[in-house]
């Protein structure tokens, strides 16, 4: 018996077979490390995605560093990274902390809240285009002067509009996620609180919050990183435009490569585009602390 | 424990989502009746010409089972970015629909496309049937690659009569004219011009119509040859200073740098009443054929060329637009590919079936002698028109953004929406657009 115990006890100490991890490797080479190979290769060249590919120095990078319409997209990227965070971090929060209640209406109404989870970018983004529609949309439709706005076609407006349709889209996926941080709290510390006196705002200050706190980073990493890849939506809504109002830096990459056709160019902006998403996720992964990605609870 | 569990979910989630998109690779479209994987492949654009496309391809098919040829359909802007990706990836179709211009002179400089001049030569009867001023923009250092496939399409200034009665208005002649009338139709609470803006290729076509009536056809004849400087000819700031005039006299419709022209959208508010004129391509004719088929049959649809400038040096009977699109042929394609191909050309398109199915939609085929056959369709008054516009202009530009190559044609677009919204100045893209020449 004892002998068995303790041969058990090797196999989970050691963990699971290396080669587990061997198809991810593969993958993770195949389709990550070799394009990246790729990318970094080709922002050295000059390729009009027809021709051949010529070794072109550092004319590429020259160009787009000088180009100030990537300026401007590091701009918009920033402007809609920060907006889309400040208005979707609190909404999801709050949703998700509600929604995990046991009632059955929160249940009702979580259903409500996921349903555009299930809908794809470029169908959320071809129906706000039709809603907001100046001449055929919501505002003339009902005859509400309000909703009449240029919505997508006032360069002042058209950043606010996209970082509201980010939020309608993607707030119920981070509510799903702290619904499940909140639910995996231990209710024990709830009874605890009660005991001592504890309001339901106080409740969620001194327990919810604090134990949120690697959701919240996860929560946020994803939101953060995921503005760099807000591509389809935009490019869908607003073809970035009006002007260049829209044009965030994924979707500028994709118009030098694919409308402009300038593939070295476009490889440039890749590759800054990887080293400021590489940045952020570490900045967010550092701000969790050492022990970010260990459980909190007990047993597990 | 958890952990593990965790991982080999994920594990097992991303083999399956592997599986799918395996599996997706794999699956092909429904197989026409004679198709075959070795057919010649054509990819054509969905809107006015494809079901005489599609009606063109199946009669064939029909009649030449062993020279089959299999189509897809594509929407405009998608079209123009796939077929590029898959002909620099040695996957594009056999036949290469194009406008001809700086793209088309991209795929000569790779050697995508093959030169089809031999085989014009030696069937006359192919170079014969086309007009010749249409034929010439097939051609890229004298021989021709591409053969015109469709209809012409001059850019025609639209006019919605109901509109135009309501507010007492004939439709302008002048430049002067026409910014008279913007005041009328704002007090009659019309839009005085609808645009597709956000489609940005709209906008390009009043840089066009207006650079040539201010300075004639070689000012961009200079730019597409790449002259250094020649954007900054004056007939440039000219029409850019204009067209911000027309802008702010609130010339266009509100929000229409919102108004896609993809969806058809921009010509829905002229013919809704919203708008009371459109500058667009003769394409768009079919369209509202289909879409406001009560408003063209009733003959409310008003169509005339664009307004002189006073002062300018072009021939006011010049059009600018698309001549015609056309097939390349695809120097990767197979022997059979390529034989199933032109036989087509030479024998499938422009068959008297097809010539009259173009022009029962409601386009002018690009071929010669058919003045009896535009004068008995339904449409006579819009196709002769557009025929004669087509025949007696001395010069037809090509539309500026297929003209020059895709880098500078892109630049260009998203500068005039600059330019619409008056977030620059005429000589800030003059001198952006210096900058392009050559690239």
């Amino acid at each position: 018996m004892t002998a068995l115990g303790s041969a058990n006890r090797g196999v989970r100490d050691a963990g699971p077979s290396g080669w587990l991890a061997v198809p991810a490797l593969v993958f993770f080479l195949a389709f990550a490390v070799v394009p990246l190979i790729g990318v970094v290769f080709l922002s050295f060249t000059s390729w009009n995605g027809l021709g051949e590919i010529k070794l072109d120095g550092l004319s590429s990078w020259t160009t787009v560093l000088k180009d100030p319409v990537t300026g401007n997209a590091l701009v918009v990227t920033a402007k809609i990274m920060f907006f889309s965070f400040i208005v979707q971090a609190p909404i999801s929060l709050l949703l998700g902390v509600f929604t995990a209640g046991g009632q059955k209406y929160r249940a009702a109404l979580a259903v409500l809240y996921f349903l555009p989870l299930l809908l794809s970018s470029a169908a959320v983004a071809i129906a706000f285009k039709a809603l907001l529609d100046p001449n055929f949309g919501l505002g003339p439709g009902f005859n509400l002067p309000i909703l009449a706005q240029d919505w997508l076609g006032n360069s002042d407006l058209v950043l606010f509009v996209v970082v509201f349709v980010i939020a309608w889209q993607f707030v119920p996926f981070h509510t799903l996620i702290y619904q499940g941080g909140v639910r995996q709290i231990p209710t024990s510390l709830y009874e605890a609180a009660e005991i001592d006196g504890a309001g339901r705002f106080r409740q969620f200050w001194n327990i919810t919050l604090p134990q949120l706190k690697y959701t919240i980073i996860t929560s946020s990493t994803l939101m953060v990183v995921g503005s760099l890849a807000y591509f389809d939506l935009i490019f869908v809504l607003t073809g970035g435009g009006p002007g260049y109002s829209t044009r965030l830096l994924p979707l500028h990459m994709y118009l030098t490569g694919f409308k402009a056709n300038d593939m070295g160019a476009a490889s440039a902006l890749g590759v800054i585009l990887v080293v400021i998403g590489l940045g952020l996720a570490l900045i967010l992964q550092r701000l969790g602390g050492k022990n970010r990605n260990a459980s909190q609870l007990e047993g597990a | 424990m958890k952990i593990r569990k965790l991982r080999s979910a994920a594990l097992a989630i991303s083999a399956a989502g592997l599986a799918v998109s395996l599996a997706a690779c794999g699956s092909s479209g429904p197989a026409g009746s004679n198709v075959s994987s070795d057919s010649a492949t054509m990819w054509g654009l969905t809107g006015g010409n494809q079901p005489v496309l599609q009606k063109s391809v199946d009669d064939w098919n029909q009649a030449n089972p062993d020279k089959s040829i299999k189509l897809d359909f594509f929407a405009n802007d998608a079209y123009k970015t796939k077929v590029r990706t898959a002909v620099g990836a040695g996957e594009g179709p056999t036949f290469i629909y194009g406008w001809g211009g700086g793209v088309l002179k991209s795929y000569v400089d790779a050697s995508q496309v093959d030169d089809l001049s031999t085989f014009i030569k030696d069937n006359p009867q192919v170079k014969d049937r086309y007009l010749p001023s249409v034929l010439k923009n097939g051609e890229v250092n004298g021989k021709t690659y591409a053969l015109p496939n469709n209809n012409v399409q001059p850019v025609v200034l639209y006019f919605n009569k109901d509109v135009f009665d309501k507010v007492g208005a004939q439709p302008p002649k002048t430049w002067d004219e026409l910014m008279a009338l913007v005041p009328k139709f704002k007090a009659a609470g019309v839009a005085p011009f609808s645009l597709g803006g956000q489609s940005k290729w709209p906008d390009l076509m009043w840089l066009e119509y207006l650079v040539e009536r201010i300075g004639g056809p070689e000012v961009f004849a200079n730019i597409a040859a790449n002259k250094p400087g020649a954007w900054s000819d004056p007939a440039v700031k000219e029409a850019l200073t204009k067209i911000q005039d027309l802008a702010d006299a609130g010339g266009f419709i509100n929000g229409f740098s919102s108004v896609a022209a993809d969806s058809n959208a921009d010509q829905a508010l002229m013919y809704t009443g919203k708008a009371a004129m459109i500058l667009q391509g003769g394409w768009i004719y079919q369209g509202m054929k289909k879409d406001a088929a009560d408003f063209v049959r009733s003959g409310k649809l008003g169509y005339t060329t664009f307004p002189t400038v006073s002062g300018g040096k072009g021939d006011p009977t010049n059009v600018v637009g698309n001549p015609s699109n056309f097939w390349s042929i695809s120097a990767k394609a197979t022997d059979a590919q390529k034989k199933a191909a032109l036989d087509y050309v030479k024998d499938g398109m422009f068959t008297d079936a097809n010539t009259d199915a173009l022009i029962s939609s409601g386009a002018v085929p690009v071929v010669k002698g058919i003045e009896d056959k535009l004068a008995a369709s339904p449409d006579k008054d819009f196709l002769t028109f557009v025929y004669g516009l087509a025949k007696n202009a001395p010069s037809f530009t090509l539309s500026w953004d297929q003209a020059l190559s895709p880098a500078q044609g892109d630049a260009m677009l998203s500068n005039l929406d600059q330019i619409f919204l008056k977030k620059i100045s005429p000589d800030q893209f003059i001198s952006t657009m210096n900058a392009t020449i050559g690239k």
